[in-house]
């Protein structure tokens, strides 16, 4: 997408907008993407606008509506996906929790994708004792099991928000590092990368212009599998009482404190899981759609298909 | 013969293989398109059939049918059978279709690299193809490195447990070869066997094939675009273009009376036909563009742990040439004779270890300015251009890099003129380089060089993807740009016959080291050296009327 952008077009403004409008389009002919698309803005309305809509409606205890059944509108159309144990509107707090879920997996899955590319393309790219103690590192890393890494530092430090932020982004990073490397190392020998030096190209450039857009869509992907990954992360650590500390909530809290009313109440841990799991897969199909849109090569499979077609 | 090529035959004919009236389209985001239609060719035991063509010809689409490696979709077989003596493989199962694949019909690849898996070591996958058909597994190595040591690989016990990586692309295709051959196969199909590989190694490979196929009986279909290989190999050949057969008959008829007009043009097409290039006399006292002096480059391997350190590799040894003004200098030389190392040395992405490099007296191997007064083409344009750039970002991206050539906001206009200049139209610089055909790419990848208006370009192997028409075209591009721009080509080739045509001087490369240089006309009609003499003597078509 920035390659487009970024070509020198007399008028920025025209060429912008039909490089738009012809996303839309091929948006529009994915509708398994367009339907995820749709699916995360409304998520993001939610974590928005949620706290200011429904704030005290997803707090407010209401003992006569414990663990209420879903799809019942008797208690007014809040509780129609059911109630938590102390009678809390699932549905306002699904909403109202988009918030700290988003904002929490946002945050650690964006930071551990930067740092881990970064230090992937250095490792890549120079190949000599940087790259062998960085991933060292990575291998130190990846050698405790991340939830039990995760675990200790939080002991350590106080739980939040923050910390649960930096924690997970920490764990993550030899993922994206190992890849980056990986494809670095494989595309840096490629002919189109030796006519550009040949040329007299720095190797800023080189990384920037032609490795970095090779790569990219490969982090995305992994970054949208990343993202459930890391919500279901911080859920764990929520029911071992390290992640996000009441009255905060998240998806994963809701989760974990749905589980142990599974057998009498399922709705408190479906929703939130629902709502976790739609939001990761709409991801997933999102990122699907933007690795196929941008790669020139591939693109005609999503021209080909009928945009008439349901 | 010719009524056995086109008519259909009654079953039971004794035919190995036939095809018959074979169509197959493909459904792609332009409608259907048929990529072979109503093509016909059978082969008997112990004969050589030529498919000849070039790329999108379909001359691939009937041996992929054959083998049932027709994805369906987006391919369909609309009409036509192949039968493999008597049986309709199109209909058999798929089980059955395994059986007789690799034990009774078997394929060698052009891209060795591909098709040998990088992680097990090559005696282990040739011992596989014994093991998969329940032969115990001492006996199974004993039956591959016997067959290892029949197709000549050298030292092959020694070298049973390397990696594919380790050798060479000739030793590769032996290994191939040996795989394929292992469960005696009644036909062998060879698609582009020798297309990456150099002229003496493809001399041998082929030599080899026609031994193996003398002594098992085999079936052999060749497909190929080279007519050098035809004309060396096959029986019959039959040629294609646009997914039908336009010609077939043996050899000696297609060669020497060609009746359909693409035949004659392919054999008119075929460099070197024409003659050698005036050479301008040189103007006596003249400062060269380029003085190559004793260059070398030595490659210190280094010593593992548990590795004794080889003895130094020496890939250059005190090479010397010039290059003249408006000269064009062609290095021949086959893989590993050091042409390459060459090329990355004079371009810096290999330093030197000795020896001098000056352009326009001033040193190359220390100054980084001069580089853009040298570009470079490649050989496969598909790997020199990057996919996700558009043309125009690819055009100006020397421009983005040395900021001072052309200004920003004439950039569009400057593309258009390359691209007109180099035989494509303005439009094209909206478009993706999959978008465009091989010599298209070749094309763009010219455009590119010539964008830093340079003095010297270098191309190597430039040509030797091509198909052999596109060849033709894109060396007179080559020519009238030289003329247009008054440039110097640094033309790599192994390929002997387009330095022919196109080269005013010629040295050859064997192991570093420079065995022979002169005028083309010398080293063509009077070869000095013994190897520039195998050289001459390994190419098909050169080699027909030397050896006549």
């Amino acid at each position: 997408m920035t390659m487009t952008l970024s070509s020198p077009a007399p008028g920025p403004a025209p060429a912008e907008a039909a490089a738009w409008r012809q996303s839309l389009g091929l948006l529009w002919r994915d509708k398994f993407a367009f339907a995820a698309v749709l699916f995360l803005i409304l998520v993001a309305f939610a974590a928005c606008f949620g706290p200011w809509l429904l704030g005290p409606a997803a707090t407010k205890i209401n003992l006569l509506a414990r663990n209420a059944p879903p799809m019942s509108t008797q208690l007014g159309w809040l509780y129609v996906l059911g109630a938590d144990s102390l009678g809390r509107s699932i549905l306002a707090r699904i909403i109202v929790g988009a918030q700290n879920t988003m904002m929490l997996a946002g945050c650690a899955v964006v930071a551990s994708l930067l740092i881990g590319s970064l230090l992937g393309f250095v490792a890549g790219y120079r190949n000599d004792w940087t790259s062998g103690v960085i991933l060292r590192l990575a291998d130190i890393l990846m050698s405790f099991p991340s939830l039990l890494l995760a675990m200790i530092v939080l002991y350590v430090l106080t739980p939040g928000v923050a910390n649960v932020i930096v924690v997970l982004a920490i764990t993550r990073i030899p993922i994206y590092l190992r890849t980056t490397r990986a494809e670095v190392l494989e595309i840096r020998e490629r002919t189109f990368v030796v006519a550009a030096r040949v040329m007299g190209a720095s190797p800023w450039r080189i990384v920037w212009k032609h490795v970095r857009p090779t790569v990219t869509p490969t982090l995305v992907t992994i970054a949208t599998l990343e993202f459930a990954f890391v919500m279901l992360s911080e859920s764990s650590l929520s029911f071992l009482g390290l992640g996000i500390q009441a009255p905060e909530f998240t998806w994963g809290a809701m989760v974990a404190q749905g589980q142990s009313y599974l057998g009498t109440a399922w709705w408190v841990a479906f929703w939130p899981g629902l709502a976790i799991t739609l939001t990761a897969m709409s991801l997933n199909l999102l990122a699907n759609w933007v690795r196929i849109a941008t790669d020139p090569v591939q693109r005609w499979r999503l021209e080909t298909r009928s945009p008439t077609h349901g | 013969m010719a009524d056995q090529d086109g008519r259909p035959v009654p079953e039971g004919n004794g035919h190995l293989v036939e095809v018959r009236n074979l169509s197959v389209e493909f459904h792609t985001k332009g409608g259907v398109v048929p990529a072979v239609r109503d093509v016909s060719w059978h082969i008997d035991r112990g004969e050589t059939l030529a498919i000849l063509g070039e790329s999108g010809s379909g001359k691939s689409v009937s041996s992929s049918a054959l083998m049932g490696l027709i994805d369906i979709p987006p391919g369909r077989i609309t009409s036509g059978e192949v039968l493999y003596r008597g049986e309709d493989l199109l209909k058999a199962t798929a089980e059955r279709q395994r059986e007789i694949n690799g034990s009774r019909i078997a394929m060698v690849f052009q891209d060795t690299l591909a098709a040998l898996n990088p992680v097990y070591p090559i005696g282990w996958q040739v011992a596989e193809t014994f093991r998969s058909h329940g032969v115990a597994r001492a006996s199974a190595n004993a039956k591959a490195l016997e067959l290892l040591e029949r197709v000549g690989l050298p030292n092959a016990a020694a070298r049973f447990d390397d990696f594919p990586h380790q050798f060479s692309g000739g030793q590769r295709q032996r290994i191939m070869i040996a795989m394929a051959i292992a469960l005696n196969p009644d036909l062998l199909i060879a698609d582009e066997p020798t297309t990456a590989l150099d002229v003496t190694v493809q001399a041998r490979i082929l030599g080899l094939l026609k031994d193996l196929q003398r002594e098992r009986g085999m079936g052999l279909l060749m497909i190929t675009h080279d007519l050098g290989i035809v004309a060396g190999m096959a029986d019959r050949v039959a040629i294609m273009n646009g997914g039908r057969i336009v010609e077939t008959g043996t050899v000696r008829e297609v060669f020497e009376t060609p009746k359909h007009p693409y035949t004659r043009s392919l054999l008119d097409a075929i460099p070197g036909r024409h003659g050698f290039p005036e050479v301008a006399p040189s103007a006596g006292g003249e400062e060269p563009l380029l003085r190559v002096e004793a260059l070398s480059k030595e490659y210190a391997s280094t010593s593992g742990l548990f590795r004794k350190a080889r003895a130094p590799v020496l890939a250059l040894d005190r090479v010397s040439f010039t290059l003249g003004r408006g000269e064009t200098l062609g290095i021949v030389g086959e893989s590993g004779s050091g042409k390459s190392t060459l090329v990355r040395t004079l371009v810096g992405l290999e330093e030197a270890t000795g020896g001098e490099a000056t352009y326009r007296g001033g040193s190359l191997l220390r100054a980084k300015e001069a580089t853009r007064q040298i570009q470079m083409v490649f050989q496969d344009p598909t790997a020199s251009l990057n996919p996700r750039m558009s043309v125009q970002e690819i055009i100006s991206e020397p421009w983005a890099i040395h900021r001072d050539v052309v200004p920003r906001e004439n950039w569009r206009e400057r593309v258009g003129d390359l691209l007109v200049q180099v035989g494509l139209s303005r439009e094209h610089a909206a478009r993706f380089p999959h978008q465009f055909s091989g010599g298209q790419r070749q094309r763009i990848a010219i455009a590119r060089a010539l964008a830093l208006k340079p003095e010297i370009i270098i191309c190597d192997e430039a040509v030797s993807s091509l198909d052999v028409s596109v060849q033709a075209q894109v060396i007179a591009l080559l020519k009238s740009l030289k003329d247009e721009f008054g440039l110097s080509y640094l033309f790599i080739a192994h390929d002997l016959p387009v330095v022919r045509s196109f080269a005013d001087r010629v040295l050859v490369m064997h192991k570093g080291v420079i065995v022979e240089q002169g005028t083309t006309r010398q080293i063509f009609t009077d070869p000095q050296h013994a190897y520039t003499r195998e050289l001459l003597g390994s190419d098909p078509l050169l080699g027909a009327s030397a050896a006549a």
